[in-house]
């Protein structure tokens, strides 16, 4: 009796046991403890006039196209700033999913820009969480105007160019949320020394706010340091509204800079924001996917 | 006290105990293939994914699998960023999952239609789930192959309306897992 007892509870524990087997609990053990990667912490490469850490992924070739109008408060006359436009048309191409390459050629001032954009550090969730993606952007831009004949001193190449060297540090913080930080030096090899040193320091913050899937709104700001009091220059400020429609993002902004250049709207803003020396503008890019996947 | 008479009778069911438990073999993946395809009037989407974990418990017949979203590769990078960060949300819905049975599951040697029925979750979305499909196995190996449709619909997947016209409204989903004793 006892002994048919003890069997009976046995066996009934055991089919109990069966039956509790919970497969996908048994599944979160084997799986390896994963490392996730944060994407599209921007949608765009640009966040409104500068860089976001965005870099195109490996095969990918960008062309954007972007473009500010004058000064919305030019008035009617110039059709608050509609009747003229500086232009900077640009690819980007992604030689790995880190490392990106790319030139431009910028109405305001002539000139032609080609940067190098490296991605060091990838934000990332899971076991070995990295809080940040950090991207290293470096340029060089050569200035075409004024010509040579019409120059106030004999100009050369050399002094025509400058540098821009960036670190963007962003951090995702939600899918809606994402912030980014751009300590930044701009060296110009030739500069009126009265006004501007030819080392400049600026540091640039900016975010976004995501407000349905496809669209987001931006904002940036570039803080510089050591200004002469003689500096005629404004720091430069923008917003924008981001659109995304499959291999499109359309950005429409409005800003005090017309250049699209990091040396000429980071040192050479001329607009006051605050007085309505207002530019409106867009960035198009378009994405091709130039070597497919895999 | 127990006498030497019920000692081996414990002896023995607790033998019988363990058995059942061993017949209850459970298999692990060794290799899996998740593949997921969209005809759309613009352009086909297709995508793979070789990262899927899985459970098939012979003796019961359950099976069980996690898909990591962002682990689905597609022809274009933009697709994957599109796919990751509008239609699935994968940081807020990283896994999608699937716990069931193969219906009318017998162990044999050699091919086997089987129906999976079972929950199957996407995009934070539960479903009941019916898939046709077929089980072989030789040896040691079990292979397991479904076919099956999803609503995107149905799992909450909306559409941004810019977009409707490059992605359809149904993908088709296949999964091969192949199995070994784990």
């Amino acid at each position: 009796m006892k002994i048919s007892l003890i069997f009976s509870i046995l066996l009934v524990g055991c089919m109990f046991a069966k039956a509790q087997d919970d497969l996908l609990g048994d599944l979160e053990k084997l799986e390896p403890p994963s490392k996730q990667l944060t994407t599209s912490t921007f949608k765009g490469t640009r966040l409104v006039n500068g860089q976001s850490v965005e870099a195109k992924h490996k095969g990918e070739l960008e062309f954007i196209f972007a473009h500010r109008f004058g000064r919305i408060n030019d008035g009617i006359y110039e059709l608050f700033g509609l009747d003229q436009a500086y232009v900077r048309i640009g690819l980007e191409y992604g030689i790995t999913d880190k490392l990106g390459i790319g030139i431009g050629r910028n109405s305001v001032d002539k000139t032609m820009d080609g940067f190098l954009r490296y991605k060091v550090l990838q934000q990332s969730s899971g076991s070995k969480a990295m809080p940040f993606t950090i991207t290293a952007f470096g340029n060089m831009a050569i200035r075409n105007s004024p010509r040579k004949e019409d120059a106030t001193f004999d100009i050369t190449l050399v002094d025509r160019i400058s540098y821009t060297g960036q670190l963007l540090i962003a951090r995702k913080f939600s899918p809606k949320l994402s912030l980014q930080l751009m300590p930044t030096i701009v060296h110009k090899n030739t500069v009126d020394q009265t006004i501007e040193n030819n080392d400049q320091f600026a540091l640039g913050a900016g975010g976004r706010i995501k407000v349905s899937k496809s669209v987001a709104l931006t904002s940036e700001y570039y803080y510089r340091f050591d200004v002469p009091d003689t500096n005629p220059y404004y720091n430069s400020l923008g917003f924008g509204v981001d659109i995304e429609t499959g291999g499109h993002v359309f950005q429409l902004v409005i800003s005090n800079t017309r250049g699209l250049t990091e040396r000429a709207f980071i040192t050479e803003t001329t607009g006051d924001f605050f007085a309505g020396d207002l530019h409106l503008g867009f960035n198009v890019t378009r994405t091709f996917q130039i070597k497919k996947n895999k | 006290m127990i006498s030497m008479k019920n000692f081996k009778l414990l002896f023995v069911s607790s033998l019988l105990c363990f058995s059942l438990g061993a017949a209850a073999q459970k298999f692990t993946l060794e290799k899996s293939i998740v593949k997921f395809y969209s005809a759309a009037t613009i352009e086909n989407i297709e995508a793979t994914n070789t990262k899927a974990v899985s459970i098939f418990n012979a003796a019961t017949a359950e099976v069980a699998f996690v898909i990591p979203i962002k682990e689905f590769e597609f022809e274009k990078q933009l697709m994957k960023e599109h796919f990751n960060e509008k239609y699935l949300e994968s940081e807020k819905y990283p896994k999608a999952t699937f716990q069931g049975k193969f219906s009318d599951f017998v162990i044999k040697e050699g091919e086997q239609r089987a129906v999976a029925q079972g929950k199957l979750t996407i995009h934070g979305v539960t479903k009941e789930i019916e898939a046709p499909g077929t089980i072989s196995m030789t040896g040691n190996i079990v292979t397991a192959q479904a076919k099956f449709k999803i609503k995107l619909e149905d799992y909450k997947i909306k559409i941004p309306q810019l977009l409707w016209q490059n992605i359809a409204e149904e993908v088709e989903v296949t999964v091969e897992f192949i199995y070994k004793p784990q």
